[in-house]
């Protein structure tokens, strides 16, 4: 039902824009395709279908590429249904999606060594595409600037320091007023932002930090509230005092954001900081080929203006496709996708970090190595 | 769902048949009536077979899954059947509907008996249209308004009941001593659903208050009544299974009410009384509501078995509200 509708919509908007451009008259087809020419697709415009899902943290992502693909593809249709992560991958490894959206790397024995007869005897690969910081954001009047250390982001989100003027965080704000109790903030639903701020405390802060990584935040206690949704988390840390909480950077807004010890230095939950941070991480490539792009999130990092508390969301796709045509459709769009004009879209869109030159480069040869059987 | 039969009307009394010539014709359209009218009511059974049918089947799977099913669905935990999910769920429904009940039925019957019996003519028929207007106003509206206005002017409201009222279990504060704060709380939660709630109950009610027979009213004022004595003789006893039907139509939305309830409440799945500690519970369709969109085959499955199980609560409460209105009968007035 869902897929249908989506369908329709994408086939209503490819012929929009079709309309749109043939109204255009005289300018030629080529001339119009201007936004997207920075990417690798400098080929005559691609057409076809292609079928994706899976995260939907990559959603908003996801369509404004689409909207910026087919801007220039006019005969190429993109289909994303967000659903979750794992069945995104499931679709992938099963043939019924070309491409997936998911927030966790394919597994290496389990998923990509079964890929075969999805990917007609090649394999599935990873290719990071979206990185989002989570923010830790609190509300404490008079408060605007808070640096903690991850042992003191570990103890407050287990409930272990319950009130502002606990040692452990006057400790590193010798300046702020802070008093009163803790209001925890966190998701109710299941997310692929608390799995990965878990994850982050799991590693950054393993003797505090008990608890396993889990797409459903795992603590429970009476001073903590679960807010279904990014902007109900946002709000709920709004309209409280004393509360803090973890969301999306892009989606905290004037709220303060907490900066957390890397090295011996603190720092905010910037676009840059997340790209420097995916960009100090070493590639996993543990039982992977050279084509597979998955990141080992560094979370202890120590580099100099790394942000460890970050999503990494990666497209998963076949390396070989039954036809040359879906082959260069998939090579186009995610192409445009890890492009710095996709990649602009996508941070306008959803609020994401444009991932660096250097990712770029990795991604963009393995993209190349995407062909056809036979 | 119908709503129970508040009084007996009469029956009409039966009509002459008209003479002559259209007879033939009228005995056809007579027909047709009947038909569409039986029509009609098939309809309404086979609606609500259907729906129980979709319910059980396309929960058939969670229901047998047993344990195995905490692998599939991510807010179930490890090791937990549905029946760990369901029971806090239906606790969470409860409470909140009885809550929200608790407030808006002395509120409505104030607001009822005010225009049926104390407000001058005009002002009673403008303040029945503005308690209507209430129930036209969308569910999300009054989620937005509770979480954004209604919360805020709270807080310092549910503090006093935490500090002067904690040692009521419903009151009691979490462990630091004090209301949640943000107050995304069940009091909240209810208060909303009561404001939501009380057009139907009071609009019942009022219809109920009217049909009070003129000749008890005048044989209470004649043996010397007051305004408040008249109401007490022989109103309430009369309008008795009314205010419990009208109430019962006030639970039935309250139970099924989900957008205002999935914004305003901090969900969570204990079996918990108190009601100004965020987290604690959560109610059947709020959580259908938050839980859909990124629901697997076995989430979705999951989610309308508790759907079902809502389903039966609702069906129970109309069954008990039909007893009680059945059973009061005999003693009210209107017979």
């Amino acid at each position: 039902m869902k897929r249908t509708h989506a369908t329709m919509t994408a086939a209503a908007l490819a012929g929009l824009v079709a309309l749109s451009l043939a109204a255009c008259g005289s300018d030629n087809a080529t001339g119009g395709s201007s936004a997207a020419s920075s990417s690798g697709s400098a080929a005559p415009a691609l057409s076809g279908t292609l079928n994706g899902g899976g995260s939907s943290a990559q959603d908003k992502a996801q369509q404004a590429w689409i909207a910026g693909f087919q801007t220039t593809n006019p005969d190429a249709t993109i289909n994303y249904t967000k659903s979750d992560s794992g069945a995104g991958r499931k679709g992938l490894l099963d043939g019924s999606l070309a491409f997936a959206g998911t927030d966790a790397a394919l597994d290496p024995t389990k998923e990509i060594a079964t890929s075969g007869t999805a990917c007609q005897g090649g394999k599935a690969i990873d290719l990071p595409v979206y990185i989002s910081p989570i923010a830790i954001a609190f509300n404490v009047p008079g408060v605007t600037e808070l640096n903690l250390s991850a042992d003191t982001v570990a103890k407050i989100f287990s409930g272990a320091v319950t009130t502002w003027n606990d040692p452990a965080i006057t400790a590193d704000n010798p300046k702020a007023t802070l008093s009163g109790p803790i209001t925890v903030v966190y998701r109710s639903d299941d997310s692929g932002t608390t799995k990965n701020f878990t994850d982050y405390l799991k590693k950054a802060a393993p003797s505090v930090w008990n608890y396993d990584v889990t797409n459903t935040f795992p603590v429970t206690k009476d001073t903590f509230q679960g807010q279904n949704g990014t902007s109900a988390v946002v709000q709920g840390i709004q309209a409280g005092t004393g509360t803090i909480g973890y969301a999306d950077a892009s989606a905290v807004g004037s709220l303060g954001k907490v900066s957390v010890k890397v090295g011996s230095a603190f720092v905010a939950p910037t676009a840059a900081a997340a790209a420097a941070a995916v960009d100090a991480s070493k590639r996993d490539t543990d039982g992977r080929a050279d084509n597979d792009v998955a990141i080992k999130i560094d979370r202890t990092t120590t580099a100099a203006g790394a942000y460890p508390a970050i999503l990494v969301s990666y497209l998963g796709v076949c390396d070989t496709y039954a036809t040359a045509a879906q082959a260069d459709l998939v090579k186009g769009y995610a192409s445009y996708v890890v492009s710095s004009a996709g990649q602009d879209q996508a941070a306008k869109a959803a609020g994401s970090a444009p991932i660096s030159d250097t990712l770029r480069k990795d991604v963009l040869s393995a993209i190349a190595t995407i062909k056809a059987k036979g | 769902m119908a709503s129970p039969t508040l009084t007996s009307t009469p029956h009409p009394a039966a009509e002459p048949t008209p003479p002559g010539a259209s007879r033939a014709k009228d005995r056809g359209m007579d027909r047709g009536f009947r038909y569409l009218s039986i029509a009609s009511g098939v309809l309404i059974l086979l609606v609500l077979a259907a729906v129980a049918a979709f319910l059980v089947v396309r929960a058939l799977p969670a229901l047998k899954a047993g344990d195995a099913i905490s692998q599939d669905v991510g807010w179930i935990g490890a090791g937990q059947s549905l029946w760990t999910v369901i029971g806090p769920l239906v606790f969470g429904t409860v409470l909140a509907a009885i809550a929200a009940l608790a407030m808006a039925v002395p509120v409505a019957i104030g607001i009822a008996l005010f225009i049926s019996h104390y407000a001058p003519r005009r002002l009673a028929n403008g303040l029945g249209y503005l308690v209507d207007l209430l129930a036209a106003i969308p569910s999300v509206v009054y989620g937005l308004w509770g979480v954004m206005v209604l919360a805020p002017v709270l807080q310092p409201v549910w503090d006093f009941l935490v500090r002067w009222l904690g040692w009521i279990p419903l009151f009691a504060g979490d462990s630091n001593g004090n209301a949640s704060n943000p107050p995304r709380v069940l009091l909240t939660a209810a208060l909303v659903l009561a404001v939501m709630i009380l057009p139907i109950i009071t609009a019942v009610s009022r219809e109920v208050f009217l049909q009070t027979p003129r000749l008890h009213e005048e044989a209470a004022l004649a043996l010397g009544a007051t305004r408040w004595e008249l109401v007490r003789m022989a109103v309430l006893p009369f309008a008795r299974s009314g205010i419990v039907s009208a109430a019962m139509l006030g639970l039935g939305r309250a139970l099924g009410e989900t957008m205002a309830v999935l914004m305003v409440l901090s969900p969570g799945m204990l079996y918990s009384f108190k009601l100004l500690v965020a987290s604690q519970q959560q109610t059947i369709a709020a959580n259908i509501a938050a839980k859909f969109a990124d629901a697997n085959a076995m989430g979705v499955s999951a989610l309308i078995a508790t759907g079902l199980a809502l389903f039966v609560i609702t069906l129970v409460v109309n069954m008990a509200a039909r007893a009680i209105v059945a059973r009061r009968k005999d003693f009210s007035g209107a017979n």
